[in-house]
Order: C-alpha cells, then sequence, then structure tokens
C-alpha cells in the first residue's frame, strides 16, 4: 500500500530504520535516499551549528503537497519526509528524503525532485552560527532556479 | 480579529512574533494589512518593505492583493532556507 510518511521533530532519525519502511515491498526494484547535513562551512565561514525554524501547520501542510505532486509526477510507492527542527551541530542530519518505486529513474528523479521543491517551498529557516557569530542564512538564487527548471 | 504572525528574520528585527488586529479598512488585503503593520514605526516600515518579505493567508502562500477576512490567519516571513 503507498503512503506518506511526513514528520517535522526536533529528534535526530534513524536512516537504517527508515531505509526499511521504504524497502518494505518487493514490487519496487528502486529505493532512493537523501540526507541533508550540518556541513562545516557556509559562504566562507566556519560553521558550527545551525538552529532551525518553521512555520507549525504550514509546514506540514506544504509538506503533503510537495509529496502530492510528486506522486503526479512518478508511479511511487513509499515516500517519507523528515525534517528536523531547533539545534543541530556539525555532522548532524537535518533532513530526510526517501522514495521507492518500480523503476529507478522514477525514484531519482522523484527523490530530486522533493528535496529541490522542499528547499524553496516548504516554511523552514535557518539560523547558523559560525566564527562570525549569528546569522540567518539567505535564499539562493540556484535553489529557486532548480525548482523552476522542474515546472519547464 | 486578525491574526498576525512573523518568522525567522522578520520576526527578530520586529522583536514581536505575533500580534491581533480587528478586522476592517486596514486589512481587507495582505498589503492592506502591511501598509497598516508598517505606520506603526521607522523600524516596522523598514523591515515590512523589504521587497523579499513573504506572505501567507491561512497557511498558503499568497500574493499580496489577496483579500482578508475576519478569523484568517496572516504570516510575514522572508525567503525560506529549508533542507
Amino acid at each position: 500500500m503507498s503512503q506518506n510518511r511526513i514528520l517535522v521533530q526536533t529528534a535526530d532519525f534513524s536512516v537504517p530504520e527508515e531505509y526499511q519502511r521504504i524497502a518494505a515491498d518487493n514490487q519496487d526494484g528502486a529505493v532512493v535516499t537523501f540526507v541533508g547535513k550540518v556541513r562545516d562551512f557556509n559562504e566562507g565561514n566556519q560553521v558550527s551549528d545551525l538552529t532551525l525554524e518553521h512555520y507549525p501547520g504550514m509546514t506540514e501542510k506544504v509538506l503533503d503537497q510537495i509529496a502530492d505532486q510528486a506522486r503526479e509526477r512518478w508511479p511511487l510507492n513509499h515516500l517519507t519526509i523528515i525534517h528536523r527542527v531547533g539545534t543541530m551541530h556539525l555532522g548532524e542530519q537535518i533532513v530526510f528524503i526517501g522514495v521507492s518505486s518500480a523503476h529507478r529513474k522514477a525514484a531519482f528523479a522523484a527523490c530530486e525532485f522533493l528535496i529541490d521543491f522542499l528547499k524553496t517551498k516548504a516554511p523552514f529557516w535557518k539560523l547558523e552560527t559560525s566564527d562570525k557569530g549569528q546569522g540567518w542564512v539567505e535564499a539562493r538564487d540556484a535553489d529557486d532556479q532548480a525548482a523552476k527548471a522542474w515546472e519547464q | 480579529m486578525i491574526n498576525v504572525l512573523f518568522f525567522a528574520q522578520v520576526r527578530e528585527l520586529l522583536g514581536e512574533s505575533s500580534l491581533t488586529l480587528d478586522a476592517g479598512e486596514g486589512t481587507a488585503t495582505a498589503d492592506a494589512l502591511r501598509q497598516t503593520l508598517a505606520s506603526r514605526s521607522d523600524k516596522w516600515a523598514r523591515v515590512l518593505a523589504s521587497d523579499k518579505l513573504l506572505v501567507a493567508v491561512n497557511q498558503t502562500l499568497c500574493h499580496w492583493h489577496t483579500p482578508i477576512k475576519d478569523g484568517d490567519e496572516v504570516a510575514f516571513f522572508p525567503p525560506v532556507t529549508g533542507g
């Protein structure tokens, strides 16, 4: 049975456990997952941690819409989006996307579509702590262009 | 009543996360609400004048000419940066 699993939480997630859920059905020949992490640099600054703020209520609604759009475009079975909020330190996991499908092309494309749309449509904001102090991460034109490319 | 929310830099710069306003002429559209709030002080005018500012009505991103009615929730925020 196909299903969307959408979670916004402060707690970390387990990639092996999430993989098990997505890979449970033998009708699926392809499972694609993506994990976004806190990296140690941004715009030339040494990053030590990130705090993610979101708009409760709207976030879940937008993630549901993005998941539905992916299902309209590709034949998917399982679909998981987990996004953490609160403070995360260097190397920690921020976001998980996982999809399963009969074939790899649909699974790869859907996973990329989901992260591109999440980055530009879902109401999350990153506050970064670095060697230069604390500051809000600016939206990137490259992310907007990646999301727009799916509309052509 | 109109429930107004602010997020991220907008919340931080204004020093407010939410407020309520009586529905009326000054809240007829998202843009009218923005102008009403901007008239509070120079700080509010400056923060809400940003051409990057986004608005959502009842948790859906919308245009500035979107009508607002009594009981609506309106949120102002900067471009999103999750993922």
